[in-house]
């Protein structure tokens, strides 16, 4: 269980407050107009802003942890791979930042590769790769931190609609194998919709706890509706 | 900032932390080993006056006259797109990387009593040059900075946005509307601090001043620094000028961060400005003269240097190959500190947790621009006197003063590179636990490639071409080879000379193209 216990964050004259609790193994979304705070309670979680209040985990209280000990694995908008290294090496990075990988480790890399459909293409940079199989290099690595938590910001943002579905459904799979709790910050509703059983709405500030996904959409509340530009 | 939230080590501070402390010794501890030998200050005489008046008066009209020729050949350049102005931009860039010492000798080759130009000069009447003296100072720092002022102009003029000059043009400005509306506030914002950056690199000039000035009317407080010690060895008034020397660098560095000093090496420059004024045949004739005078002004000298080299080389005489490849390891010994030093203060700039501590540490590290490599070398040698002959260390010394003199340039491409790292991988890498030395080598280093390779290339130029502390110990066993090129001069032999000024320079130029371009090659972007 995922509870935030008076959680505030402060942003200049900006403040989000949320107090609510997600359910183990559910895939939450965090939808609202640009500006409410969505990222920046994602952000908080991953433990980039400091934060009143508390942040627990499975009963323990991570808000004063750095965000490599945090349980939350972060897929950023964009910057997610280092365009230096290969896309072995950056899978690898989930697993020893160091890169000295024994000889399990390394197969523990190629199989993670194997999982996301990236066979034999570990020796290529970035550069080399498309943008659906530079997501899926994110993937791999997200899979080799084992991290119960998977923190989605506005990811596949790059992709065409066809490629985001496929990756949307792909991380729903593989959260689903590992039993891992997602949540993803989102500003369409169709991709809420798809990969979300739950949705937080964050409207200018306050976070609100989280709704089945569809009761939501079908019975939006009125602020919500003006945002989706339904007539309520 | 998101990145000193926790207390974890994104990465090692220890060698930045130290690295600070050696520059802090090295800029205050030879001053004070200076201060502590000279057992008190001789008297102020009217000579170190008239040094010091010199030195800021030197400076304040060759970075007056850089910047006002500057305006128009920018203004030129900014407006004009014509075959030959990227060659020509990347030319402005090169006196950076130019030995001083070859300079000078360009300009002789046209300036001087039998210079090129002074003969045409002699055709129409007119009597040559005075090339010795405040002219000769003013007109080889011109030459320097003139292009540096050019370039940094330039910049300031691009970065007015295109839709200005449209509006402008469709709301149907004059010329005089276009100067007061838009030129001028970007030249207001822009000038002061080129003429300041102009201004210190002249105040700690000793080359020029050593090769051109010189005697009671052109002498600088760095050059009396090294005749007090050098001639007299009147450690008292060494130590005087050299207290002299550093309150006038250090008041300057003060004026420097008082104002804001343009960054950047300017990338960027090769498009020019759409405008829709200066159509008229004068403004484009004004344009052409702008640009060709200057051109004419930076490439005559490195012609003449070429015409006259080659065949030189062929009267080197063995001492020079020898001088050429002591100069080509204290290059590369010098560029291997700088790194070092550039890269340990970088970092700690970039993570140190405290405001202050970040200041300070990056605060030191440019702190070097304005402090004099012959106090420093003079300080060293007091340093070292007691435990060791000074003059078998004259080429570490050489190289760590050198390493030191370039610390300003590397940090000034390192720190904002690194600053923009960090803040486009900083959060993956945080997330991933990328700490410690891993950061360095997976994240820092690849990433660094570019500026690396182009500050290691600037560094190398600039040790290879310096004629400063070098000068102070100046044992014919170890000698570089801008001392020995000096020395041809001094005696006169200018054909060998040219010839060692033409491998000196071909070798500063191939340092830096080989440094910059390791940079480059195959780097991921």
């Amino acid at each position: 269980m995922l509870i935030l216990e008076g959680l505030e964050v402060q942003q200049d004259a900006f403040v989000l407050r949320a107090d609510l609790s997600v359910a183990p193994g559910s895939r939450v979304a965090i939808i609202g107009a640009s500006g409410a705070g969505k990222s920046t309670l994602l952000a908080a979680l991953a433990g980039f802003l400091p934060v009143r209040g508390s942040i627990r985990w499975q009963g323990q209280e991570i808000s004063g942890l750095s965000p490599a000990e945090r349980p939350g694995a972060v897929v950023f908008q964009d910057n997610n791979l280092f365009p230096h290294l290969t896309a072995f090496q950056n899978v690898a990075m989930g697993l020893r930042a160091s890169l000295r990988l024994s000889a399990a480790e390394h197969q523990q890399v190629e199989d993670s590769l194997t999982r996301v459909g990236l066979v034999g293409m570990g020796a290529r940079k970035p550069g080399q790769l498309s943008g659906g199989q530079q997501s899926r290099v994110t993937l791999a690595r997200m899979l080799l931190q084992r991290k119960p938590l998977v923190l989605l910001d506005e990811p596949f943002a790059a992709l065409g609609p066809a490629m985001r579905a496929e990756m949307l459904d792909l991380v729903a799979a593989l959260c689903r194998a590992n039993g891992s709790t997602a949540l993803m910050v989102s500003h369409d509703p169709t991709d809420a919709r798809r990969f979300a059983d739950q949705v937080i709405w964050v409207d200018a500030g306050v976070v609100h706890a989280p709704v089945a996904t569809d009761a939501l959409f079908n019975a939006p509340p009125p602020a919500l509706a003006a945002y989706l530009g339904q007539q309520s | 900032m998101a990145n000193r939230l926790f207390k974890i080590s994104r990465a090692p501070l220890w060698p930045g932390i130290s690295a600070a402390m050696l520059v802090a010794v090295l800029i205050f501890g030879t001053l004070a080993a200076v201060l502590w030998r000279a057992k008190g200050f001789s008297a102020l005489g009217p000579f170190d006056l008239a040094a010091l008046r010199f030195t800021l008066w030197q400076a304040l009209l060759s970075a007056l006259l850089s910047v006002l020729l500057a305006v128009p050949v920018a203004r030129a350049l900014a407006r004009r797109q014509f075959p030959g102005r990227a060659a020509l931009l990347a030319l402005m860039g090169a006196p950076f990387i130019l030995p001083v010492i070859v300079a000078v000798l360009g300009l002789l080759a046209v300036f001087g009593r039998k210079g090129v130009f002074s003969v045409a000069l002699g055709w129409i009447g007119f009597d040559p040059v005075q090339i010795y003296g405040l002219h000769g100072v003013l007109l080889a720092h011109v030459f320097f900075n003139l292009p540096l002022a050019v370039r940094l102009i330039l910049q300031g003029w691009l970065s007015i946005p295109s839709e200005r000059f449209r509006l402008a043009a469709s709301l149907g400005f004059s010329p005089r509307d276009m100067r007061h509306l838009l030129e001028y506030p970007m030249l207001r914002g822009v000038l002061p601090g080129v003429f300041t950056v102009i201004f210190i690199i002249c105040l700690t000039s000793f080359t020029v001043v050593l090769a051109l000035g010189g005697g009671p009317k052109a002498t600088t407080v760095e050059l009396a620094i090294y005749q007090a010690f050098r001639f007299d060895f009147d450690l008292g008034r060494a130590a005087l000028l050299s207290l002299m020397q550093f309150g006038v660098g250090a008041a300057a560095a003060l004026l420097a961060l008082w104002i804001a000093v343009p960054g950047g090496f300017g990338a960027g420059l090769d498009r020019a400005v759409e405008r829709w004024d200066g159509r008229g045949g004068l403004a484009k004739l004004m344009d052409a003269g702008w640009i060709i005078a200057a051109a004419g002004f930076l490439l005559l000298p490195l012609l003449m240097i070429a015409l006259r080299g080659v065949p030189g080389l062929a009267l080197l005489p063995a001492s020079i190959w020898a001088a050429a490849l002591r100069s080509l390891w204290l290059a590369l010994v010098s560029v291997a500190l700088s790194m070092g030093l550039a890269l340990a203060l970088a970092i700690a700039v970039q993570n140190l947790r405290r405001r202050w501590a970040r200041g300070m540490v990056e605060g030191l590290g440019y702190l070097t621009i304005a402090a004099s490599p012959l106090v420093m070398g003079t300080g060293l040698f007091l340093m070292i006197f007691p435990f060791a002959n000074p003059v078998a260390l004259a080429l570490p010394v050489t190289g760590l003063v050198n390493a030191l003199m370039s610390l300003p340039f590397v940090l000034r491409a390192l720190v904002p590179a690194l600053n923009d790292i960090e803040s486009r991988y900083g959060a993956l890498a945080d997330s991933l636990g990328l700490t410690g030395w891993a950061r360095l080598r997976w994240l820092y280093l690849p990433r660094l490639r570019r500026p690396l390779g182009f500050a290691a290339g600037l560094s190398a130029a600039l040790s290879m071409g310096d004629l400063g502390v070098i000068t102070l110990f100046a044992d014919p066993g170890a000698a570089t080879l801008p001392l020995q090129l000096f020395r041809l001069m001094a005696a006169y032999q200018m054909q060998a000379a040219a010839g060692a000024a033409l491998l000196l320079l071909a070798l500063s130029l191939a340092l830096f193209w080989i440094f910059d371009r390791g940079g480059r090659i195959d780097a991921d972007t």
